[in-house]
Order: C-alpha cells, then sequence, then structure tokens
C-alpha cells in the first residue's frame, strides 16, 4: 500500500560541485599533505555506491611519524603556549568552518551518507560551535574546577566513527588543543574526507605543525594509534565491543583514556503527554541520521493505555518521512553509511521477525541504487528479544509497553548500556523524578537529540566514561 | 595476690549486608603485628562471600545514592562520632598492626576521624562543585549533575591499615556509592573494627561490606564482576594491576589507578576520589509559554 503524499515535491538537490570533490585525498602529518604508505582506501558515496574518491592510508611507520611529530609540538611549542594565544588558533578555525560551511555539509552528505538538511543544519553548525566553545575555554583552565594550573596531557590518539565524521573530529580536536595537548585523529574508513579538509583549515588557519595529525585507515591504522607507547591520552568513539578492545589494550600503560560507545536508548512515553509533540521526538529521536546515533532513542517505551493511539500516529507519520538522495534537501532519511551497515541491520531486524515482533515498514519508495532501510517499526517487543537488547543503528524502533512510572524505570535501566534517555509527559515532577532515576548520561525531557559544546556527553555504565562539552569535558585532556 | 584478669579476645568477621559473618568458606588465617607476634585469626573471604557482598552493596544503592546530601553527611559525620568513642581501641590495634607509637600512631588515627568529617562535609557540595547549568544555543533549559557511579570494588591500601582505608572509602560514600572493600591483606583488623563502628552508626546496612583475606584471591572477582561499576585498584597488588585493568575491560569498569607507591595519607586530600567514581548526568528540556 502506498500512501498519498499530501504535497508533491519537486527535486530540490544541493550542487555536488560546491564539496570540490577531489580525486585523491592524502594524510596530513606534521603540518603537511603527505602520501600514506598504506594501502589506498576507496571512498564510496552510499547513496550510490560510487567510488569518490581514493585515500592514502597511513601505515605503522607513519603513525609513528605522525605522534612523533604531534609529540615535538607539544613540548616545544603548542603545550608551553600562552592559552590566550592557542584560542586564537581555534576561533580562527570556527570562523574557517563556518566560512567553508556549504562546502563542508556537501562533502559530509556525499561520503556518509545524511541528508543535506542535516549535516547542513547540524554537524557543521555543531562543529563551529565546538571550536568557538572551546577556543574560549583556552585562557580560562584555572578556572574549570581542576586547580590553579591544570596541565595538558600531551598527545591524544584519537579514534573516531562514521556516523558524525566532521562533528565528532571537532568534538575530539576542539577541547585536546584548548587544554594545549596535540593530537593524532584517526577518521573513519568509510568516511575519511571531512577530517582531510578540516586538515587544510588547520594549514589555513596557520596552525602550527604537528598540532593537528590526520593518518586514514581501518581498525588497523586504530590499533597501531592507540598503541602507541607516544601517545599519553587515547579518545574512543565507536562501538561497546570495540572500546572493550581499546581498554584492555590500555590497561597497565597510564595512559588516560575515554571511551563514547554504544547505546539503547529508552524513550518513555506517558499517557499525558502530548502525543504529536511526542511522535516528532520519537521521529527525531530514532530517524535522525538514519538512526547511526549511538544516543537514538531506539526503545520506545510507552504507557499501554495510549499505546495503540500513538502506534498509529506514529506509522502515519513515518509514512510521510522521505527517503533518497541525501542531497536532494527535502530527504529526511539518507544512506546507510556502508554495505556492512546495511546488512547487519538486517539481520538485526529479521532476528525481530524471528523472535515474533510485530514488523512495520513505512511504504516509501526506496532509490534503486545505494544503501538504504526504510524506516521500520517492530511493536509487540519483548525486552530478551535481540532487537530489545543490541544496539541496531539504523532506522529501526523497538516498540514496548508499560503500566507505571516504576515499570518504566526498571525497562528502561535493564540494559548494560546507559547512554541516553528520552522522558515524555506533561507532568514536571514525574519528569525530575524519571529524570534522576533513569541510569543514563544524558536525559531529554520532552525533546530528544539535542547537542550543544557546553552540554556534557557521555554515558553511564557499557556506554563508556569520560564526558564531552562543557567543563567536565576538560577533564579528558587535563592531566588531573 | 592480685588475681589477673583474662582479656576476652574477639574475633574478626566479615561485614557483609550489615552482619558479621565468617567466610562461607570456613577459613581464616593468621593476622600478626608490626614484630611477627601473633594478634588474631581473620576470615578468609572466598569468591561467594565477594559476590554475595556484591549483592549486598547493589540492593543498597538505590536507598543510599537516593537518601539527601544532607542526611549522608550526617551519616558519615556518626561515624566520626563513633570512631572518636573509639580511639584508643584504634589507637592500639594501628599501633599493633603498623608498629607505630606514640604521637605518630595518634595523628594516624585522628586523621582518619578527621577525614570522615571532611568527607561529610562534602555530601552537600559535590553537586554545586561538580554540577553545572549549561548555556546552550536555543530555548532549552539544560543543567548537569554528578551522581554515583554504583558498586565500587576497593582494594584498600595494604600498608595504612586505618587511615588508608579511610581515605579511600570515604569519598566512595560521600559521593552516594556503595562498596565492597577488600581489606589490607596483612593488617586488616583495624578495618573490622571500623565495620563494627559502621554497623553501630547509620550507615545502612550493605553500604559498606568489608571482606578480609588474600587480595589476590578476591581482586580478579571484583574486576570480572558484572554488577561492579568501578573498581580503585589502590591496594592491588603490583604484579595484579594491568591484568585487573585489562579484566574491567570487560564490563567498561571505571578505574582508578594504584599510585607507583602508597600515598602519604596524612596530606590533605583533595576531590580526585570524588570526581573518580561519579558519572555527570546531563537534563535538557524545553523552555516555552
Amino acid at each position: 500500500m502506498t500512501r498519498e503524499q499530501v504535497w508533491e515535491y519537486a527535486p530540490a538537490p544541493e550542487s555536488r560541485d560546491v564539496a570540490r570533490l577531489k580525486p585523491a585525498y592524502r594524510m596530513f602529518v606534521d603540518g603537511e599533505f603527505v602520501d600514506g604508505t598504506g594501502e589506498p582506501l576507496k571512498t564510496v558515496n552510499p547513496a550510490t555506491e560510487e567510488v569518490l574518491a581514493e585515500v592514502g592510508t597511513a601505515s605503522p611507520a607513519d603513525v609513528d611519524r605522525a605522534v612523533r611529530a604531534a609529540r615535538r609540538a607539544h613540548d616545544r611549542m603548542w603545550g608551553r603556549m600562552p592559552g590566550a594565544e592557542r584560542a586564537k588558533y581555534l576561533f580562527r578555525i570556527a570562523r574557517l568552518v563556518q566560512e567553508r560551511a556549504r562546502e563542508l555539509a556537501v562533502l559530509e552528505t556525499l561520503d556518509n551518507g545524511k541528508p543535506i538538511r542535516e549535516s547542513r543544519d547540524v554537524d557543521v553548525p555543531l562543529v563551529a560551535a565546538h571550536f568557538f566553545h572551546h577556543a574560549g575555554w583556552a585562557d580560562k583552565l584555572a578556572y574549570a574546577g581542576y586547580g590553579p594550573d591544570p596541565r595538558p596531557l600531551g598527545v591524544a590518539g584519537q579514534v573516531i566513527p562514521w556516523n558524525f565524521p566532521l562533528l565528532m573530529a571537532a568534538w575530539k580536536i576542539a577541547p585536546a588543543l584548548a587544554c594545549g595537548n596535540t593530537v593524532v585523529l584517526k577518521p573513519a574508513e568509510t568516511t575519511p574526507l571531512s577530517a582531510l579538509v578540516l586538515a587544510e583549515i588547520c594549514q589555513q588557519a596557520d596552525l602550527p605543525p604537528g598540532v593537528v595529525n590526520i593518518v586514514p585507515g581501518a581498525g588497523d591504522v586504530g590499533a597501531e594509534l592507540v598503541n602507541h607507547p607516544g601517545v599519553n591520552k587515547v579518545a574512543f568513539t565507536g562501538s561497546t565491543e570495540v572500546g572493550k578492545l581499546i581498554q584492555r589494550a590500555v590497561a597497565g600503560t597510564g595512559k588516560k583514556l575515554t571511551l563514547e560507545l554504544g547505546g539503547k536508548a529508552a524513550n518513555v512515553v506517558f499517557d499525558d503527554a502530548p502525543l504529536d509533540q511526542a511522535v516528532e521526538g520519537i521521529v527525531n529521536g530514532i530517524f535522525f541520521n538514519q538512526g547511526h546515533v549511538c544516543c537514538a532513542g531506539s526503545r520506545l517505551l510507552v504507557q499501554e493505555s495510549v499505546a495503540d493511539e500513538l502506534l498509529e500516529t506514529l506509522r502515519r507519520r513515518v509514512s510521510t518521512l522521505r527517503v533518497g538522495d541525501p542531497l536532494d534537501k527535502n530527504t529526511d532519511v539518507g544512506a546507510i553509511n556502508s554495505a556492512e551497515q546495511l546488512a547487519r541491520i538486517r539481520e538485526l531486524a529479521e532476528s525481530g521477525d524471528a523472535e515474533g515482533a510485530r514488523r512495520w515498514t513505512s511504504p516509501c519508495p526506496l532509490p534503486d541504487k545505494g544503501f538504504f532501510f526504510a524506516p521500520t517499526v517492530f511493536s509487540e517487543v519483548q525486552q530478551s528479544m535481540r532487537i530489545a537488547r543490541e544496539e541496531i543503528f539504523g532506522p529501526v524502533l523497538a516498540v514496548l509497553t508499560f503500566r507505571t512510572p516504576d515499570e518504566a524505570v526498571a525497562k528502561a535501566n535493564n540494559t548494560p548500556y546507559g547512554l541516553s534517555a528520552g522522558i515524555w509527559t506533561e507532568k514536571g515532577s514525574r519528569i525530575l523524578w524519571m529524570a534522576q532515576r533513569l541510569r543514563a548520561g544524558v536525559v531529554w525531557a520532552n525533546t530528544f537529540n539535542r547537542f550543544d559544546p557546553s552540554a556534557p556527553f557521555g554515558g553511564y555504565r557499557e556506554s563508556g566514561f569520560g564526558r564531552e562539552g562543557g567543563r567536565a569535558g576538560l577533564e579528558a585532556y587535563l592531566d588531573v | 595476690m592480685s588475681e589477673q584478669r583474662v582479656a576476652v579476645a574477639k574475633t574478626y568477621k566479615l561485614y557483609v549486608g550489615g552482619a558479621f559473618s565468617r567466610s562461607e568458606s570456613g577459613r581464616s588465617y593468621p593476622v600478626t603485628g608490626a614484630r611477627g607476634e601473633f594478634l588474631a585469626h581473620a576470615a578468609q573471604a572466598s569468591r561467594k562471600d565477594a559476590r554475595d557482598a556484591v549483592s549486598a552493596a547493589r540492593k543498597a544503592f538505590p536507598g543510599w545514592s537516593g537518601a539527601t546530601a544532607y542526611n549522608r553527611g550526617q551519616v558519615l559525620y556518626r561515624v566520626a562520632e563513633l570512631m572518636e568513642g573509639r580511639r584508643d581501641q584504634f589507637l592500639a590495634e594501628v599501633s599493633a598492626a603498623e608498629g607505630t607509637n606514640g604521637r605518630r600512631v595518634q595523628s594516624l588515627v585522628d586523621a582518619a576521624i578527621d577525614r570522615w568529617v571532611w568527607y561529610a562535609g562534602w555530601t552537600d557540595k559535590i553537586a554545586t562543585v561538580l554540577g553545572s547549568a549549561n548555556p546552550v544555543a536555543g530555548p532549552y533549559f539544560c543543567f548537569s549533575v554528578p551522581e554515583p557511579t554504583g558498586v565500587v570494588a576497593i582494594l584498600a591500601p595494604q600498608s595504612s591499615s586505618l587511615l588508608g582505608l579511610v581515605s579511600v572509602l570515604a569519598p566512595v560514600l560521600a559521593a552516594g556509592n556503595t562498596a565492597v572493600v577488600v581489606a589490607s591483606q596483612d593488617r586488616p583488623l583495624p578495618a573490622v573494627t571500623l565495620a563494627e563502628v559502621l554497623a553501630t552508626s547509620d550507615v545502612p546496612g550493605g553500604v559498606v561490606n568489608l571482606l578480609t583475606g588474600r587480595t589476590a584471591e578476591l581482586s580478579p572477582w571484583l574486576a570480572s564482576h558484572a554488577d561492579v561499576n568501578a573498581i580503585d585498584l589502590t591496594g592491588a597488588p603490583a604484579p595484579l594491576r594491568t591484568e585487573l585493568e585489562r579484566t574491567a575491560a570487560g564490563t567498561v569498569k571505571r578505574v582508578l589507578r594504584a599510585p607507583a607507591s602508597e600515598p602519604d595519607w596524612t596530606r590533605t586530600p583533595d576531590i580526585t576520589r570524588l570526581r573518580a567514581f561519579v558519572e555527570t548526568k546531563t537534563v535538557w528540556h524545553p523552555m516555552g509559554a
């Protein structure tokens, strides 16, 4: 059954020329773009499966070179530079990101598959904001509550995921630099391009050589970086599975570690919630960025008395989501980032069928090419099912019900994860009561998926430790 | 001929879930003083005792973490009050365990008592100092608060039998966590007496669970236990530290690493240990009329 659209939309594609795509990209070490001696990779547009560019990758020797460059830069200059001077470089970077915002947004959408509306309105503005916010910290660290003269750690090795490639680079680089560290960052294998353009921005900002180094590659490059003895600090955003491996690898080395890992957030809707607003929040919670969000509201807990009504409204709303060309400004849900991720989403969705959940799939048309997965809602989900326990990292929502607030809390917390949670109710006291009991690092009440550089972000339990953003986030990059 | 009164010797037990018990394994081990003299037998806790202690700590967590900061502060202050009343006993036990006498041992016991007072005063300031109102760029009210991490396993310092123990335990409790403590292996007796103080103060049963025994035997079970959220390796034997940290990675535990050598516990503490066992929670709500 195809639902009649209320309006027909003419395609409104953003021009891909804006991305100034180059046929080849090189790694960035010691202030220069150089040929990596690893096996080059080809990065693909997940919406079309066409190769976008060839990207040089780092060999172990290249990682070593990058770490040495970062060490020199830290010891000789960046670590000693007055904070007020470091700040000015970060402000410059923030401004350059704003100036090249459109280019970065289009490039991000091409490489990642996320809708241009999101890369343009969320990712890139938050990148600039993150640099701007942390620039201001650089000469105010004495006021952050970590003593009168908190010192940097040294060289930070940072490994980031593919779901917000540029934003995660900003979340890692901005606080590290503000605190006086230098960085070697490994972008994700499938989304290396925007980090390399950020490297170009560092050049344009005249950032001293070695302060930021970008080493593209796969997991082996990340492992090389994490295990490098010249690294003082390891920061990782990615899966809990890999996070555990990194925590094991770092054990006994004395390296400071922060981990921002997976999640299986409960989004809890009470019977007094304004249903239309809640539905918008649920949609934003799980379909934002194709559900490739560690804090996605992937478990919907609905109070039983309103479950049928809410599900009906939700399905109607999800049916209107436009899935397709990420460059089209009307697109709501873009491409799944890789064939591998698509296969994983399909496999988990099939487990939902096999375990007896009821699958509903949006009747939206899907493009013929590229990696796409139609928005999917599973109802009649039990807590024991894999779709209720495992992070799907895709546009798949699992719906469970509850009767009492206590049951909602128990179900929400019944997971080894603890990154985020949502609450929908008109009752203020219940919001605060719930917010206190949910074991999650970020709680969104009557909203979802909001981010800001001044608001600490990070998990409880197996969603990792350490915070990014705000005063709390500085601890990760200071020797305190 | 004056009759010499025979003292009543104490049986040193584990303290789990608010009750004093022998090890379920039936094991005990002799504890000797600094000059090698026999002092007493201590219970040698087993893996099962460690698991029971974790269960008790988990059970006590909602109540203790949910208590008001004012209440927790008063409860911790009360520990200091009761320790003061047993000051002579602590002087004797610490002296026997550590071989220190006179003013030195007095200063250690006094500092241990004062440390409870210091941390008692922190309970209702942690959120003020570590929390924040976040000026986000949008129509939202956004704030961050520190919350207790959960169940914390503490490998207490091996040398400083009382002051070291209090210095690692009090911040964990002040922040609202519950604890499973493995006392100094060779100097466990002051720890058991501290447990007796805790039992008769207002600290609810299960908030502190104290095990005596072999640190090397008990610590791997605590490092791997899925219901332990954090582990303090301060008293971990040096050869085991890396392996314990690796084991802790299995459930992404927060790990407070051991310093290279045991710190000077008489120094005034800072808030590092409070920060180590809290999680920052950020809450958002829209603003609008």
